[in-house]
């Protein structure tokens, strides 16, 4: 194959760009020093499960990569573009990054439905009959094609957890980041959201999951990340990472989470 | 004595002495003087249709008027409060700060009388007009600090959501954060808005042409002119007819915005 040459500011797919290149990425708040010289990747199609004890900084990573943290130095590349490049157009690239958050954070003033249309009007400037046929597709992919008329506040937190799923992938996104998306949710409603990720990583969605769910990872995760202290201690197959650890404090933390 | 014995004792006491102080304002009331100066039926006849057609219709048109300006004020300052430019905050915190401080009657007396003489100003609409804006000015301080609250009380993760969607930030305050702060703010700006019926009182102050006179203005004229209390008392019961269906809307509303949350 000939290499074809992009421009920087292009968003590519080719296997060469990572979808996600983070480099030497440096997080504080005030004096606590969260990120401490990240290096981490994830590459087009993956499925990049991060895990760690709280505090070990793997949400402020996930968060620096649609820059709803700032980083304080280190580069975040998306698809090629450099997003804390302030020339760059963030809105633009945040619509190409799908992410849900821990707290669901749907819009409870807004239907379903209107929750899926809302940033596709505003941000994709689709027109109407469109970005509610996305939102339907994408309803009826999750599972809860009759609760488009509901009010967030009508659901159980896993279906809450799947609208705000359909509500990301609206967007058409090229990546999904997942931040613990199942640690607000009762042991009885994890099943349903974990289906949901499963099917898009068979789809071959990019992910990166900040997760605590071991299981997730190991079957689905191509490539697991343990952090702590605010660094990446090791990282590889899951099957390598979680099942024959080498650094010390991966066992530690393997030992008590397993 | 039995706990339960002393309980209905205390009770009975407790009612006598209440039954004691009715009755001896009742006896010691003089109803002919009363009912001649204060529930006179000429006199109330007197004060119709005019006390509805002029002065109620005034009152509630100054204080829908008076409510709109001060939330598009107040909105305006709230924003410029939160805004990350340095200048903009200082001034909402100045407007804020000196119109919550002063008086509403000083307000509007100075911009009835003080401001035209100073400035060689005439405000539109005469008088009426000059502490129409006064009353604005004074409620948009108020409403201000009301809606800054509102949009700080919504959670951060609200905002977070849309600006990961690829919201830019004004579509994110007019679609995402302002709704809800909006359903917050419900019930201290239905406070602003029965506070603001009543401050259309203090527009006396400015001197009312007589097509252009509220509720107090008119019955205060109408006090003057017969030597009784009477269209006071009328002008009371206007203002609850006014503000009571008010509050009940409100609390309605309140209900069902509940559906949302």
């Amino acid at each position: 194959m000939i290499p074809v040459a992009h421009p920087a500011s292009v968003p590519t797919r080719s296997a060469a760009v990572p979808a996600i290149e983070v480099r030497a990425l440096c997080k504080s708040f005030g004096t606590n020093e969260v990120l401490k010289g990240i290096d981490f990747h994830v590459d087009h199609g993956e499925v990049v499960c991060v895990i760690g004890p709280s505090g070990s900084g793997k949400s402020t990573l996930l968060r620096c990569v649609n820059r709803l943290e700032e980083p304080t130095s280190g580069t975040v590349m998306v698809e090629g573009v450099d997003i804390t490049d302030s020339e760059t157009d963030l809105d633009g690239v945040r619509t190409r990054i799908g992410m849900v958050f821990q707290q669901f954070n749907l819009f409870p003033h807004l239907s379903v439905l209107k929750n899926l249309t809302l940033a596709q009007q505003r941000a994709k400037k689709r027109k109407k009959a469109e970005a509610v046929e996305v939102a339907r597709r994408n309803l009826a992919k999750v599972g809860l094609a009759e609760k488009a008329d509901a009010f967030p506040a009508q659901l159980s937190g896993g279906q809450q957890q799947r609208v705000a799923i359909a509500r990301a992938l609206s967007m058409d996104p090229d990546m999904m980041l997942f931040d613990e998306p199942t640690s607000a949710l009762d042991p009885e409603l994890v099943g349903d959201v974990l289906e949901v990720m499963k099917q898009l990583a068979r789809e071959g969605m990019t992910m990166m999951v900040v997760t605590h769910e071991m299981g997730f990872a190991r079957e689905v995760g191509d490539r697991v990340v343990f952090m702590d202290g605010g660094v990446v201690v090791e990282q590889g197959k899951p099957e390598d990472v979680l099942g024959n650890p080498q650094n010390e404090r991966t066992k530690l933390f393997l030992s008590k989470v397993l | 004595m039995k706990r339960s014995t002393r309980r209905r004792l205390t009770q009975g006491v407790l009612y006598a002495v209440f039954a004691a102080a009715v009755a001896f304002v009742l006896l010691s009331a003089d109803w002919a003087t009363i009912r001649a100066y204060f529930f006179n039926l000429d006199v109330a006849v007197g004060v119709f249709p005019e006390i509805v057609t002029i002065a109620a219709k005034n009152t509630v048109i100054y204080t829908a008027i008076a409510f709109v300006g001060g939330l598009l004020l107040g909105l305006l300052l709230a924003l410029m409060k939160l805004s990350p430019v340095l200048p903009y905050r200082w001034f909402a915190t100045a407007w804020i700060e000196l119109f919550r401080g002063l008086p509403a009657l000083l307000v509007i007396f100075g911009f009835a009388y003080a401001i035209p003489i100073a400035f060689q100003w005439r405000a539109p609409g005469g008088n009426a007009g000059a502490g129409l804006i006064a009353l604005i000015i004074v409620s948009s301080a108020y409403i201000a600090e009301t809606i800054r609250a509102g949009i700080e009380a919504v959670p951060k993760g609200q905002v977070e959501a849309a600006r990961s969607l690829g919201m830019n930030g004004p579509w994110t305050m007019v679609t995402v954060t302002l709704p809800q702060a909006f359903r917050i703010i419900t019930p201290p700006l239905t406070n602003e808005l029965v506070i603001l019926i009543k401050d259309t009182s203090l527009l006396f102050i400015a001197g009312m042409a007589i097509g252009d006179r509220e509720l107090t203005t008119f019955s205060r004229d109408a006090l003057t002119s017969t030597a009784n209390a009477t269209p006071l008392v009328v002008a009371a019961l206007l203002y609850l007819i006014i503000t009571l269906p008010l509050t009940q809307l409100v609390a309605k509303l309140e209900r069902h915005n509940k559906r949302g949350r």
